[in-house]
């Protein structure tokens, strides 16, 4: 029985944090977010030299477990980047007989995460291929060039997201929709979403529980009010048993038990929510700074939104899990 | 990350399961003392097997088993399963027991353990006062030394003691030194209750429960209790019931228990014919989110437990999500019951057998609920720990001088 991270996990995670802090300080992110770019260069070949890319492959020795951590990192660094279909990709391709598993798992393409039937992906003008995953129709992975992309205002600006339309037939089929591997690919993306929420949902925890140590208000720091305390430590009610929650999505899609989907579809939805009403609680439990755009915290506040939003909504996954639940 | 317990733990499981098999259930024609013998000859059989009262050493009458949380947790899962007896239950296993292993004379372990494993002894907790809620500390039952310095002669009141019309005896929290610091004047005290200067009076809650099987007031009118049943140092009695209060904690395994519960909420919305409404499944597929994290996070403690790692904070936040689940659950079930609503369930709170029962049966967990924010600990007190010891927030300064 074994059912917290290694060592070896940690580490993973420490080595991907520490990497993706030097990468992205606040001063950063505000460069970021105030160009017109969805990709940054430099902090994808640091995050890539990780040699991380191909953890999703099937002789990697690790899994979505691990894969998870490292979007959980993304998540609490809001980290600019398509991750998620990086390593969606490389574990697709790696399973089919496409040949483009090196040039993905060492980063040198890049590509994003096409969630059948959404008009958006992240980084998408960045992107050199599409991962397509769609249980209606099927995985397909489609080269830039026949994808027509088109930039937008972003509301997430620190994943900005374009339109896409990917014309029908376009690319290589990967997985027919009734291949197994198409619904294990759409059940990765969701706990891997998940994973970018719980990062974030615990950021914005860490920041506001920081903020009232070190606040003061009527000669005392604020987090000694027990109007504010309870509210923290709600915060953390909702975030850290949520915690346990992915691993165990992650946990079942890796050892392919028959509640994966069903863990899946309700860790996105779970996770999600908390980290919109984490970022909520960390917005008022700032009080104005945490409205500021200087502050920052509208970053995670808006990537809570987008992940929300991103491959369905929660009343979506909890619809599908009640009836893989067989209520 | 392997849910499995191991080939070590699985053979182990085989022989639990097989002297279950053995020596478990009684032949069903067994009734009254004949069931009783039954059961306490089987208890005893598991305490030689080593199955029973592993903490306790042997010469107290237990089975003194090193310390291994999955076999513990084996050894739950099959006794549930074969619906067989474990433990003794209650206050004196969970918090007696422990503090007097730890601080007790071997006087107090002689005359106590034994007996209070084997049920012969029933303890009642002494904490709360009518004026001692959640600030335990101002206890004001009295404790005075009789004139040739032998007893301590009580005077006072205690209340919300569980199995307090049954409990032989009880562990307290009485003020001894009127003029030191509040946490400094408290001693630790175990008395007799059956005597002349002990009244006990059952509490009516709001589920209607009264009668035998609910909490106590108890009224101490000079009563006595031998200067050698004192636990610890005079004066130190806060600091030995902090013991106490770890022990009860860390005994606590929910995960089961709510997820069945969870299990007869689906059931209920199938039984009204609610199932298939929309709204219904996303208020249940919410609540189940946090059922699912509530049970991979007892699982997270107790991985950590075995490897002897400390989880972190998750472990303070359990009772909390516990209880607030628990009134997510009573609202979804308010809403499911409907008319049923209008009808008092037969029984309501109490205990054993009540026969049939219709969705007003979930009158009793619509007001358990709210017992479950109070007894053990109050929300509002989980909510500083939390934030006090979980997030390392500054203590409130009404309380900065609490311990």
């Amino acid at each position: 029985m074994h059912f917290h991270l290694t060592a070896e996990q940690t580490a993973i995670q420490d080595a991907v944090r520490g990497t993706l802090a030097d990468s992205w300080p606040l001063e950063r992110i505000h460069a970021f977010a105030e160009g017109d770019g969805d990709f940054d260069p430099e902090s994808w070949s640091a995050l890539m030299a990780l040699g991380l890319g191909g953890m999703l492959m099937p002789d990697s020795g690790m899994g979505l477990l691990e894969a998870a951590l490292v979007c959980e990192m993304a998540g609490e660094a809001a980290a600019p980047g398509p991750i998620v279909g990086q390593l969606l990709a490389a574990a697709a391709v790696a399973r089919s007989r496409n040949g483009e598993g090196d040039a993905l798992a060492s980063g040198e393409k890049v590509a994003t995460l096409v969630h059948g039937g959404s008009a958006y992906a992240p980084s998408a003008r960045a992107a050199d291929l599409f991962l397509i995953v769609d249980r209606v129709s099927g995985v397909r992975l489609v080269h830039a060039a026949d994808v027509a992309v088109e930039a937008v205002k972003a509301a997430d600006r620190t994943r900005p997201m374009s339109k896409v339309q990917v014309p029908s037939g376009a690319g290589e089929t990967l997985f027919a929709a009734a291949d197994p591997m198409t619904a294990r690919l759409a059940d990765a993306a969701l706990v891997l979403v998940a994973a970018d929420a719980l990062g974030g949902a615990q950021r914005v925890t860490d920041m506001s529980v920081a903020y009232a140590k070190e606040r003061e208000q009527f000669g005392q720091p604020i987090g000694r009010f027990q109007g504010l305390k309870h509210q923290l430590a709600h915060m953390a009610l909702d975030v850290e048993p949520a915690r346990a929650l992915l691993w165990y999505a992650a946990y079942a899609w890796d050892a392919e038990l028959p509640d994966a989907p069903r863990a899946a579809a309700a860790a996105k939805a779970h996770l999600c929510e908390v980290y919109v009403r984490a970022t909520r609680a960390a917005v008022a439990a700032h009080g104005g700074i945490g409205y500021t755009w200087e502050y920052g915290l509208h970053y995670w506040f808006r990537r809570a939104m987008a992940d929300r939003a991103w491959l369905g909504s929660p009343a979506e996954h909890r619809a599908r899990a009640a009836k893989l639940a067989g209520w | 990350m392997d849910l499995s317990y191991g080939e070590a733990a699985e053979a182990f499981r085989a022989e639990v399961r097989a002297f279950l098999s053995a020596h478990w259930p009684p032949r069903a024609d067994l009734r009254g003392a004949d069931l009783k013998a039954f059961v306490r000859a089987f208890r005893m059989l598991a305490t030689e097997q080593g199955y029973l009262y592993r903490a306790i050493p042997k010469r107290y009458g237990g089975s003194e088993q090193p310390v291994d949380v999955v076999k513990a947790q084996v050894i739950r899962e099959e006794f549930a399963r074969a619906r067989a007896p474990m433990e003794v239950g209650g206050n004196g296993m969970n918090m007696t027991v422990p503090t007097l292993l730890e601080q007790g004379t071997e006087e107090q372990k002689d005359l106590f353990i034994r007996k209070t494993v084997e049920g012969e002894y029933i303890w009642g907790q002494g904490y709360s006062e009518p004026g001692a809620g959640s600030d335990l500390a101002s206890v004001r039952t009295k404790g005075e030394l009789s004139a040739d310095g032998s007893k301590w002669i009580i005077n006072g009141q205690k209340i919300w003691t569980s199995q307090g019309m049954q409990a032989t005896h009880m562990f307290m929290l009485v003020r001894t030194e009127p003029d030191a610091p509040k946490h400094d004047g408290i001693t630790y005290l175990l008395i007799d209750l059956d005597q002349p200067g002990v009244t006990r009076r059952p509490i009516r809650q709001m589920t209607g429960e009264g009668g035998e099987h609910t909490f106590c007031e108890f009224f101490f009118d000079n009563a006595e209790t031998p200067v050698s049943w004192q636990v610890g140092e005079r004066g130190k009695g806060w600091y030995v019931s902090r013991t106490t209060l770890k022990h009860e904690r860390a005994s606590i395994g929910s995960a089961d228990g709510l997820g069945k519960q969870f299990a007869k909420l689906v059931e209920l919305a199938k039984q009204v014919g609610r199932i298939d409404d929309p709204l219904v499944r996303d208020q249940l597929g919410r609540i189940e989110g946090f059922v699912l994290s509530h049970r991979y996070s007892s699982y997270r403690i107790f991985s950590c437990a075995a490897a002897g790692e400390d989880p972190g904070p998750i472990a303070l936040m359990m009772k909390l999500l516990l209880t607030e689940i628990g009134h997510d659950m009573a609202l979804l079930a308010q809403e499911l019951i409907g008319e049923h609503a209008f009808l008092e369930p037969p029984g309501a709170g109490g205990r054993g057998h009540r026969g049939p029962r219709g969705p007003e049966k979930w009158l009793d967990q619509i007001m358990g609920s709210l017992g479950n924010s109070i007894a053990g600990g109050a929300s509002n007190i989980q909510r500083n720990i939390v934030g006090e010891r979980g997030l390392g927030l500054p203590r409130d300064l009404a309380m900065s001088g609490e311990r």
